[in-house]
Order: C-alpha cells, then sequence, then structure tokens
C-alpha cells in the first residue's frame, strides 16, 4: 500500500474487442483510495465507472497501466489469489441484490463467512452482528422473494459487510429503490462506513447517492474529468 | 460448507427435482426397452428351440435340405443306437427324438363317413416314457384346455382350433390321413384324450401331438425319427456352445457323398432364424443405441442448461471469493448426485415396468394369426443383468458430460462477464 493508500490506479488503460477493432472503456485513470473514504464514481452510462468497479474488484484485469488493491497487482493474480482478495478485503452491493433465492437471509450472510471457513458460533454471532447493523435481524428465516426491495438491498450490504472487508464496491445500490429506501440505505452505509472504517467506492449517477459522496470522481469516456471532496461532507 | 451447498440443491426444484424427473423418465425407457426387446428375442428363440429347433438338432442332410416339406421318407434309421450314442458322447446335452410330418385329419359320424376333415401338423414326442422331459419342455399340461394328458398309446392332443374346427371333444377319434416313410398311405386312428393351445400361431392353427412310437407305428417308422434335438441344460441357447458342439459332430461324422449321412445344425441354422436374428440383433442393437444416444443427449442437454442457469448464481458466488475450481466441483458434485439418484429411480421404474411385462405379457395374438414363424403370441419383457446398470449410461454419464461442459465456461468466461450474466 502506498502512501497509506489501499488503492492505487496507475495509468489504467481497458479495451475491449469489439468486431475487428477495439473499444476503449478507461483511458489513463491515475487514481488512489485511501482507507475509510466514502467516495463515488459518477458519470453517464458508458462512463467506465462499472469496468473501473471491475478491475478494482480483481473480477476484471487492465489491458495496460496497474491497479494495485490492498498491495496487490490486479492485473498479476491468478484466479485462485484474486478470490482470495476477494474472499478476505472485498465487499459487493449489486444493483439488483443479488440474493441467492434458495437461502434465508441468514444463510445468504453466512455464505462469505463459510468460505472464510470460520467455526460455527463465531459465524452466528458475526451474522446477526450484520443483520442488526442492517435492522435485518426479525428477517433471518426469510426467502429473498419474501422481502421487500428495501430489504433485499439490506440483506445484500449485510452479506458484504460480515467479514468486514477493507473495501466494498457498490455498483448502482439504489436503482431499484425508491426514494425512501434508498436515503435509509445510504445512511445505513453511511454509518456502516464509520464504524467500521470500511472504504466505499459507489458506481453510481444517482443524485441521490451523490450527496451522501465525501468524494466525487467524476469520469467520462473513459477519463477522470473532475475528482473532488464533497464540501458540505467533508 | 457441503451441507449449506446440498440445501441449496434440495431447495432448488430446478437443480434437484425436474433433473431427477428428466433422468428417471429418460432411464426408465431405456431400461424398458432394453428388457422388452431382450425377451422379444428371448421368447422367440426359446420358442423355436422348444417347439422346432433344439438348441443344435441332428437329422440327415437331404432332411435339412428339405425340412420345410417335413419329408419323413429322409428320415434317420436306427434312431435308438445314434441316440444311446449321442447320450453316451454328450452327456451334458439332453437328446430327443422327434418326427414331424404333414397329415389329414378326419372326423367321422355315428355311421363312419366322414364329418369334418382339416389339415394337422402332427409333432410326435416322447410322451409316455417315465423320464421324458418333453411334457415340461412343451408345456403341454399348462397348454391343456380340455381333456386330459395322452395316457396310453393310441391317444392324441390337438390344438384346440383344430378340435373346433373339426368339432371333435375329448373322447371321440379321428383318423390321420397320411404318407409313410415309405410312400405309400397311411391311414390310422387316434383317439383325442384333450386339446392344448400354446400361445404360438404356427402351432396353435393345426397342431397334432402324438406319442413318438405311435408316429412310429402308423407312419411305418420303426426305429426310426426325423430329427433328434439336443437341448443344453440351462435351457438357454448359446450359440457358441452350440458351435463347438455342432463343428465337433460334423467333423466327426460327415459323409459328403452320403446324403443320408447325420447332420448337426444349430438353432440359428434353421427355419431361416440366422438371417432373422442377425437382422433383429443389429436392428435392436442400433434402436437401443440411437435410443441411449437420444437420451443421452437429452440429459445432456439437461444438464447444460441446468448448468447455464447458474452463471448468475456463479457470478455471486465469484464476486464473494469462491474459487472457480471449488465451484465447478461443485456442479460436477451435484450432477452425480443427481444423476445417481434420477437413475436409481429411473432403473427401479424400468424394473417395475419391466417386471409387469415379464410377468402379464403383451397380447399380440390377433395380430399373429397367420405367422407361419415360431413366436409366441404374446410379448414378454425379459429382465437381464445388463437392465441394471444400461440405464446408467445415460443417466449419470450424459448428466455429468452436460455439467462439465457447461461449467468449462466458469473458466472459459471472464469473472467479468459472468458477472455481467449475473446481472443481466
Amino acid at each position: 500500500m502506498n502512501n497509506g493508500h489501499i488503492i492505487n490506479i496507475e495509468g489504467l488503460i481497458k479495451r475491449f474487442p469489439v468486431g475487428s477493432g477495439f473499444f476503449t472503456a478507461l483511458d489513463g485513470i491515475d487514481l488512489s483510495f485511501g482507507k475509510g473514504e466514502f467516495a463515488g464514481l459518477v458519470g453517464p452510462s458508458g462512463s467506465g465507472k462499472t469496468t473501473l468497479l471491475n478491475i478494482i474488484g480483481s473480477l476484471d484485469s487492465p489491458s495496460e497501466g496497474k491497479a494495485t488493491v490492498m498491495g496487490q497487482s490486479v492485473g498479476e493474480l491468478s484466479h485462485k489469489k484474486a478470490a482470495d482478495l476477494r474472499n478476505h478485503n472485498l465487499g459487493f452491493i449489486f444493483q439488483t441484490y443479488n440474493l441467492l433465492p434458495v437461502y434465508t437471509v441468514f444463510e445468504n450472510v453466512e455464505f462469505p463467512l463459510l468460505l472464510l471457513k470460520m467455526d460455527k458460533v463465531k459465524r452466528k454471532k458475526a451474522v446477526m452482528d450484520a443483520l442488526d447493523w442492517v435492522g435485518l435481524t426479525d428477517k433471518v428465516k426469510s426467502r429473498p422473494k419474501q422481502l421487500s426491495g428495501g430489504e433485499s438491498q439490506r440483506g445484500a450490504i449485510a452479506r458484504a459487510m460480515v467479514k468486514r472487508p477493507q473495501i466494498v464496491l457498490a455498483d448502482e445500490p439504489t436503482a431499484n429503490l425508491d426514494s425512501e429506501n434508498s436515503h435509509h440505505i445510504l445512511q445505513t452505509m453511511e454509518k456502516l462506513n464509520q464504524d467500521l472504517e470500511a472504504t466505499f467506492i459507489f458506481a453510481t449517477h444517482d443524485d441521490k447517492v451523490i450527496q451522501y459522496l465525501k468524494r466525487k470522481i467524476s469520469l467520462a469516456d473513459g477519463k477522470v474529468i473532475n475528482d473532488e471532496l464533497t464540501p458540505n461532507r467533508t | 460448507m457441503i451441507r449449506f451447498l446440498f440445501k441449496g440443491l434440495l431447495r432448488d426444484r430446478h437443480r434437484s427435482l425436474f433433473p431427477v424427473i428428466t433422468i428417471s423418465i429418460g432411464v426408465l425407457f431405456t431400461v424398458l426397452l432394453q428388457c422388452w426387446i431382450t425377451g422379444i428375442l428371448g421368447d422367440m428363440i426359446n420358442t423355436n428351440a422348444r417347439f422346432s429347433t433344439g438348441h443344435v438338432k441332428i437329422t440327415t442332410r437331404a432332411y435339412a435340405e428339405n425340412a420345410d416339406q417335413l419329408p419323413t421318407d429322409l428320415a434317420m434309421i436306427g434312431a435308438e443306437e445314434m441316440l444311446a450314442n449321442l447320450k453316451q458322447d454328450y452327456p451334458d446335452m439332453d437328446w430327443v427324438p422327434r418326427i414331424q410330418f404333414g397329415g389329414l385329419l378326419d372326423a367321422p359320424d355315428e355311421n363312419g363317413e366322414t364329418r369334418t376333415q382339416g389339415t394337422a401338423f402332427g409333432m410326435a414326442v416322447d410322451l409316455l416314457s417315465e423320464e421324458t422331459q418333453e411334457i415340461n419342455r412343451l408345456n403341454l399340461a399348462e397348454a391343456l384346455i380340455q381333456g386330459s394328458m395322452p395316457n396310453e398309446s393310441g391317444e392324441i392332443l390337438l390344438s384346440d382350433d383344430l378340435a373346433q374346427k373339426l368339432e371333435v371333444a375329448p373322447g371321440q377319434t379321428v383318423t390321420l390321413l397320411s404318407s409313410t416313410m415309405y410312400g405309400s398311405m397311411a391311414m390310422y386312428n387316434f383317439r383325442v384324450a384333450g386339446t392344448v393351445k400354446f400361445g404360438v400361431s404356427a402351432l396353435d392353427r393345426g397342431a397334432m401331438i402324438l406319442d413318438i412310437s405311435d408316429a412310429q407305428l402308423a407312419l411305418d417308422m420303426m426305429d426310426a425319427a426325423s430329427e433328434i434335438l439336443g437341448f443344453n441344460q440351462i435351457g438357454l441357447y448359446n450359440n457358441e456352445e452350440a458351435t463347438v458342439l455342432a463343428t465337433s459332430y460334423n467333423e466327426a461324422v460327415v459323409d459328403d457323398k452320403d446324403e443320408f449321412a447325420p447332420a448337426m445344425l444349430r438353432l440359428r441354422d434353421q427355419n431361416d432364424l440366422a438371417s432373422m436374428l442377425d437382422y433383429i440383433q443389429s436392428f435392436v442393437t442400433m434402436f437401443i443405441s440411437i435410443f441411449i444416444l437420444a437420451m443421452g443427449i437429452v440429459l445432456w442437454n439437461s444438464g447444460l442448461i441446468g448448468g447455464i442457469r447458474r452463471y448468475g448464481e456463479i457470478g455471486i458466488r465469484l464476486a464473494i471469493g469462491e474459487y472457480k475450481g471449488h465451484i465447478y466441483r461443485s456442479m460436477i458434485g451435484e450432477s452425480v448426485l443427481i444423476g445417481l439418484f434420477g437413475s436409481c429411480i429411473g432403473t427401479a421404474l424400468g424394473l417395475g415396468v419391466a417386471w409387469l411385462l415379464q410377468t402379464y405379457g403383451f397380447s399380440v395374438g390377433d395380430y399373429m394369426k397367420n405367422a407361419t414363424i415360431m413366436m409366441p403370441n404374446t410379448f414378454r419383457a425379459q429382465i437381464t443383468s445388463t437392465a441394471y446398470y444400461i440405464g446408467f449410461i445415460p443417466g449419470l454419464f450424459a448428466t455429468i458430460l452436460g455439467t462439465s461442459l457447461s461449467g468449462v465456461g466458469i473458466y472459459r468466461r471472464q469473472t467479468a462477464q459472468l458477472f455481467k450474466e449475473l446481472e443481466a
């Protein structure tokens, strides 16, 4: 980790093959994120924010340049090392929640801890703590289809946070929620950011999310066009 | 973790119940088809063996060439000595003499004048000796419809259809009109002891069963038999065994210049059975192979679709930090479980239905009335050892193959691509 940063991105370029040529999704990105940030990648569709989030999440690799997450260069990681990085340090929150439908809320939140081979007693406590953070302790036995949109997203947040990751990546987390639920979710994440000191990075173009950000990184056509601390949140 | 995955498998009907149902049905049909075709073929061979060909048969060479004409004038003389020699040289086989002949049966009225007449197919077998196995071999006791078994010389059994046609009942007398072994006219009176129905159209149309000594008397065939049939001890035709036996016998006794020299024929050398059995066997092999292949493709596809349907779930599991190899192995493990479970259920159901078809059969008598080949009127399945494992070929292996191929996508796709499919 350089200069206390847990994420360092230098000269990052990402190209995707399109027909006989290439489409450049990210074009020379230089960014770094410190511990406990509450930052957002903001921009219209196609600006490259999800691609950047995927690279930070070691789900994709750079075409050129370097992305270092928790001291590990994403482009040089094997499948196994990338999985270890995600398992130990990263939490994901999706636009469509993506809770596993056949499992209960408790089991969905428990799943990352099973991969970490945590013993049963500690696991149960960690799951209940996570559900307590998001206010879902009364839904432990519910299946995802029995939850509202807001409850589902809170379940997804609990799943992302249960292992207390250093970094949480949230891709359009409020896109499917109404205003009230969006604020509730964002307040929950803001509190977790403060309590657990996890770095939150959002990909969004939702104004409701943007107003909660402490740092706003604007992207357009794969380039960073603005990187600012939000005055009223600093 | 295994418990967690197993719980998911049980709860997701698309991953457990529906594939198990699909596999079970596919395996059921595979097992049933195998038993059904084996049963029909086996019955056909067995019926031919019991009533006509034996597992091997000895006749004169001339008789063998004209066997369809039932030429008693080409029968073997010195049958008793030949039989004794065969029993001594091949003690593992049961050897029996028979005479097959054609003739006219005449049923007289109360004045002794012809009332009705009908053509008869005569089959003379050992009915009256104490050690005879022929009554059991021909299932005569079970085939008996009216009257009783012949107890003394001069008594015969008639096929029930022929008895009805001649309007004769047990206890009445009929006269056989035929030709002797030497070409003279033969007339002989018999008392009808009972009527029989074998369930084989070729016999039920007009069979007349009598003791061989009566036939020898009526047809002037003393110490002669038109054929000597050999049956192995287990009662199932074994072509390799029959080939070895026939080759050794023919090498020892055949005299090329003597058309009355005895020759041993295998079951498949008679009644055009070789070409028919070969044809049926190739057809069956082809049919079962195509069926297994088709079921394999269906179940493979089912595994494939099941795997592809889960790309979203795989995306989540990858994002959470599960190894690709672990996900792939868990998918294969699931398909082994599902394939095994479905195959066991399908095999059990297939064997159950096959048992019903083996026990009760499926009557095709109405379609076989004019059949000239020896085929039973009731088709039955036969459960063999193959039936216990054949369903596992499509049920287990095809399912695993389908899942394996779909799972390859986990490795070949970029993780981010699986992710996009998850979000789609």
